[in-house]
């Protein structure tokens, strides 16, 4: 014993012990088991990309809204009691307001560096909305939510939705002007529910809009309840991300099979960990130099005031758009009301989402697909999917575009009735538009690659023949090249069979097979994709000395 | 286009490669037209060759790092020696909080540094040699599938919950029944809705109170064209139940010539033209705010329902789904506004009950 640990560590240690991390560590490893988890994930490999930043950003922002938000909960009263204002905010000194206004102001003008953490963790909500929604779509276009990650796909999305509620419930929360009129909105809305709509208001309100209550109900769902789902969330995401291991792009050496890139430690734990840092300063100046939601401007909330150009943060304009845009319907009978004119936007609302969501178990339907994918597509290799996914983009502007016509009207000197129409007509017809120019542009660029494989690149030199023509040299790729622009797999549309068994019996197709096979060669048909360049097409073209 | 009729020795790549890359392209098969070459070599940083370059970047990295420890002691002076109100005037951003700026500014590049050096750290220094890992199927071998189910089969036989099925029937019922009780519990969270929303304070005989001087209103004191607020005498700022009440009677006063009022029964309950209407946009309840005076028509700032004062408060646009309600009101004696009575039908968003 005692001679093998004096040779196997060396004089370097006094006292024949290990270094005290390494102690720390076996400690550790007694109780928790580090060095099994360690094993797999110490030098796990990331592969890179610009655009697998954006779901870190999302992290990033995630973490930063808690840590500000603990402070901010140091400081806020979240209560609805009137009391008198003496702060030292001059204008608004001797006027009434709840307690959760004054804290708000005792936060932003009193506490120092209270206003900026209140700046910093408004600025990264919307960032940290933003940036799930551009990963989002990054996920989508690329067909990374294939299988094995529809699961994660979920989850993902339940984040998306959930911060939509907790940033609506934390702007809600300084019981100002502007967020007041934007919870009496909601209550309207709750109230056009039928049969049960004016009991749910009551109960969430307890009582009359806009009661002594909701401050403090908001604030326990906005500090507890639905951070901690997503906290929950937030872990799973991302322990799935580390078990399905990453998806990569096509490209030499990086297959369905493999993942290739560099290690977490040293590459990504600096590179990661500092762009956590980097993110968190780039907020933090924004914070400093541009102020958001100024409610001493607005002044407290009172339910007969109002002021123009009320507009929810970004993530809400889609449902403020909806609730705009729809015509004034009221059915009344047998002494009820059925306020469709608002109950329908609240109805499309959810749908607006579950329409995204529900994408990759429709795609999967139709394909037929159950491999695993951990090769990212390019989205012009997928054009009925990017036209899925540019059309829903399209229609969720739409939508914004309405969630601020008054904005668009006074900005661009247009008619609110004009801007009011176009978003009623364009929420049908712009999809449908954007669905047709995407694809055509993405089989477009599935030409433009073919016409690469075959011809080669456009070198931009210019020569001159004998006989006098001018011709532009094309130079071949090369063969990473080649095979990047090849990899993606293209499917033959699914068959329906035929149309009478091996008796001669008409066979009975079912209206789903139908659809399915119908769907099936939309994506997959002449007009879903271009047939890459097969090998004797090549052969025949780059053949007897580049004559072609 | 094309590059037909040259010989092939001009093209560049063949220049280049001396015709190399071009014939060697390997044919893979009817998936995969062109194999995969495989990862290509790594490519040597400047730093991976000349230590002079890599200790450039050590320096660079150090001095981020150091940069961000000024800028967080440069935090914690602007924390202690700026007042918290005091403003500066810097361009563009015009006047600002200087406390804000600073501290924002100071965490920001602390912060920045910090990632900024990081970033340069693993970019510059630490290996960039690509490593491939394999992956493995998520889904389980056949054996252990069956070993799992097996181990099932075995739990669930061992529990004779398949075997039991009174024991199973009630405890699925059991704990069916006992989410009830935190139903019920949810039940105290509002009181039940009743008849509340179909009343607001108005009364007959209650004068209108001109919502800018706290004083009754005159109807002398209504000019044509004007858009005066108004509320219930009785109300206070300071009564507990105000921004509840407020919510349901304020109302807007305008004053029509009556000849321009097309509504005949919103000319019986005007008073020489003098018309009340709720102020709480019957939509989803913002105050409506925007009074037009030619046309006599006003707009709710929130989702832009607009309403004709001269026409019973009748929609003219936007998503709002029925008319305003009108106060009826009069004269008193001495001149005042008074209500006659309460809004004849609920003020503001439509609900299930309404009718």
């Amino acid at each position: 014993m005692s001679t093998t640990s004096a040779s196997s560590h060396g004089e370097s240690r006094s006292r024949g012990k290990a270094p005290a991390g390494e102690r720390l560590a076996d400690w550790a490893d007694g109780r928790l088991g580090i060095y099994s988890l360690a094993k797999a994930n110490l030098r796990k490999i990331f592969p890179d990309h610009w655009s697998f930043m954006l779901g870190e950003v999302a992290l990033y922002s995630f973490i930063i809204i808690i840590l500000t938000g603990v402070y901010l909960t140091l400081f806020f009263h979240p209560s609805m009691n009137e009391v008198e204002y003496h702060g030292s905010y001059v204008p608004l000194q001797g006027q009434l307001m709840s307690e959760a206004f004054a804290s708000t102001l005792d936060i932003s003008f009193d506490v120092r560096g209270g206003l900026l953490i209140r700046q910093i963790h408004h600025w990264a909500a919307l960032v940290f909305l933003a940036a799930m929604f551009v990963h989002m779509m990054r996920v989508f276009f690329t067909g990374a939510f294939r299988k094995p990650r529809e699961v994660n796909w979920l989850f993902g999305f339940l984040l998306f939705v959930l911060g939509m509620f907790t940033g609506f419930t934390g702007y809600s929360l300084p019981d100002d002007l502007l967020s007041g009129t934007g919870v009496r909105f909601m209550e309207g809305a709750i109230l056009s529910v039928p049969i049960v709509g004016t009991y749910l208001s009551f109960f969430l309100f307890g009582g009359e809009f806009p009661g002594g209550d909701f401050v403090a109900r908001f604030y326990s769902v906005h500090i507890l309840l639905l951070p901690g789902i997503m906290l929950g969330l937030v872990v799973a995401h991302l322990i799935l991300v580390f078990y399905h291991k990453h998806t990569q792009f096509a490209g030499p050496g990086r297959t369905n099979k493999n993942v290739v890139g560099m290690p977490l430690m040293p590459v990504y734990m600096a590179k990661a960990g500092g762009f956590f840092f980097l993110v968190f300063g780039v907020i933090s100046a924004i914070a400093a130099l541009v102020q958001i939601n100024p409610i001493w401007a607005m002044g407290p909330y009172r339910p007969d005031q109002v002021s123009t150009g009320a507009q929810p943060d970004w993530y809400m304009g889609f449902s403020e758009g909806l609730i705009r845009a729809m015509p004034g319907w009221e059915i009344n009978f047998a002494g009820h009301t059925l306020v469709l004119g608002v109950f329908i936007p609240l109805v499309i609302f959810p749908l607006v989402l579950v329409a995204i969501a529900a994408y990759p178990f429709i795609e999967a339907w139709v394909t037929g697909d159950k491999r695993e994918h951990h090769i990212a597509d390019r989205p012009r290799n997928a054009p009925t999917r990017t036209a899925v996914g540019v059309a829903w983009i399209t229609w969720y502007v739409v939508m914004l575009i309405g969630g601020g016509n008054d904005l668009f009207a006074t900005h661009f000197h247009l008619s609110i009735n004009a801007v009011t129409w176009f978003v009623r007509i364009a929420f049908f017809v712009a999809p449908v538009i954007a669905f047709i120019v995407t694809k055509r542009i993405c089989l477009g660029l599935q030409r433009r690659d073919k016409d690469k494989v075959l011809h080669g690149r456009e070198t931009g030199i210019i020569k001159r023949l004998p006989h006098g023509e001018f011709i532009e040299v094309h130079e071949p790729l090369s063969q990473e090249q080649l095979y990047s622009l090849t990899a993606h797999e293209q499917h033959a549309p699914a068959e329906l069979g035929p149309t009478v068994d091996e008796n001669g019996v008409e066979r009975k197709i079912k209206r789903k097979d139908k659809l399915r096979a119908k769907l099936s060669k939309g994506y997959f048909g002449e007009d879903g994709q271009i047939a890459k360049p097969t090998v004797e097409e090549y052969k025949e073209i780059t053949s007897g000395h580049g004559h072609h | 286009m094309s590059s037909h009729e040259i010989p092939e020795e001009n093209l560049p790549a063949a220049q280049a490669a001396d015709d190399h890359e071009h014939r060697s392209v390997a044919v893979a098969d009817e998936k995969h037209p062109f194999a995969d070459p495989g990862l290509p070599p790594h490519e040597h940083r400047i730093q991976d060759i000349d230590e002079r370059a890599a200790r450039r970047s050590e320096r660079t990295v150090a001095l981020l790092f150091t940069v961000s420890m000024l800028a967080t002691i440069g935090f914690i002076a602007s924390f202690v020696a700026i007042g918290v109100d005091e403003n500066v005037y810097v361009w563009p951003f015009g006047h600002t909080n200087a406390l804000n700026m600073a501290l924002g500014l100071t965490l920001g590049l602390a912060l920045f540094c910090i990632g900024a050096g990081a970033v340069h750290w693993a970019r510059t220094l630490m290996s960039d040699v690509e490593i491939a890992d394999e992956r493995h199927a998520i889904e389980a071998a056949p054996e252990v599938k069956a070993k799992v189910m097996a181990d099932f089969k075995q739990g669930a036989g061992e529990s004779q919950i398949g075997r039991r099925k009174l024991i199973r029937n009630t405890m699925l019922g059991a704990l069916a029944m006992v989410p009830l009780s935190g139903i019920v519990l949810l039940r105290d969270l509002g009181p039940l809705p009743e008849e509340k929303l179909r009343h607001t304070l108005w009364s007959k005989g209650k004068l209108l109170v001109n919502m800018n001087t706290n004083e009754p209103l005159k109807a002398s004191d209504v000019a044509v064209g004007s858009l005066t607020f108004a509320m219930p005498e009785g109300l206070e700022e300071h009564d507990e139940d105000f921004q509840k009440e407020i919510a349901k009677a304020a109302l807007m006063i305008v004053r029509i010539q009556p000849d321009n009022i097309k509504d005949k029964q919103e000319l019986e309950w005007s008073h020489e033209g003098i018309v009340a209407y709720s102020k709480i946009c019957t939509h989803v309840g913002c105050p409506i705010s925007l009074y037009e005076q030619q046309t006599h028509h006003v707009l709710c700032p929130c989702h832009q329902s607009t309403f004709d004062l001269s026409d019973g408060g009748r929609v003219i646009f936007g998503p709002a789904g029925h008319a305003l309600p009108q106060l009826r009101i009069t004269v008193n004696d001495e001149g005042y506004l008074e209500a006659l009575g309460d809004f004849a039908e609920p003020v503001g968003p439509a609900f299930w009950e309404r009718g």
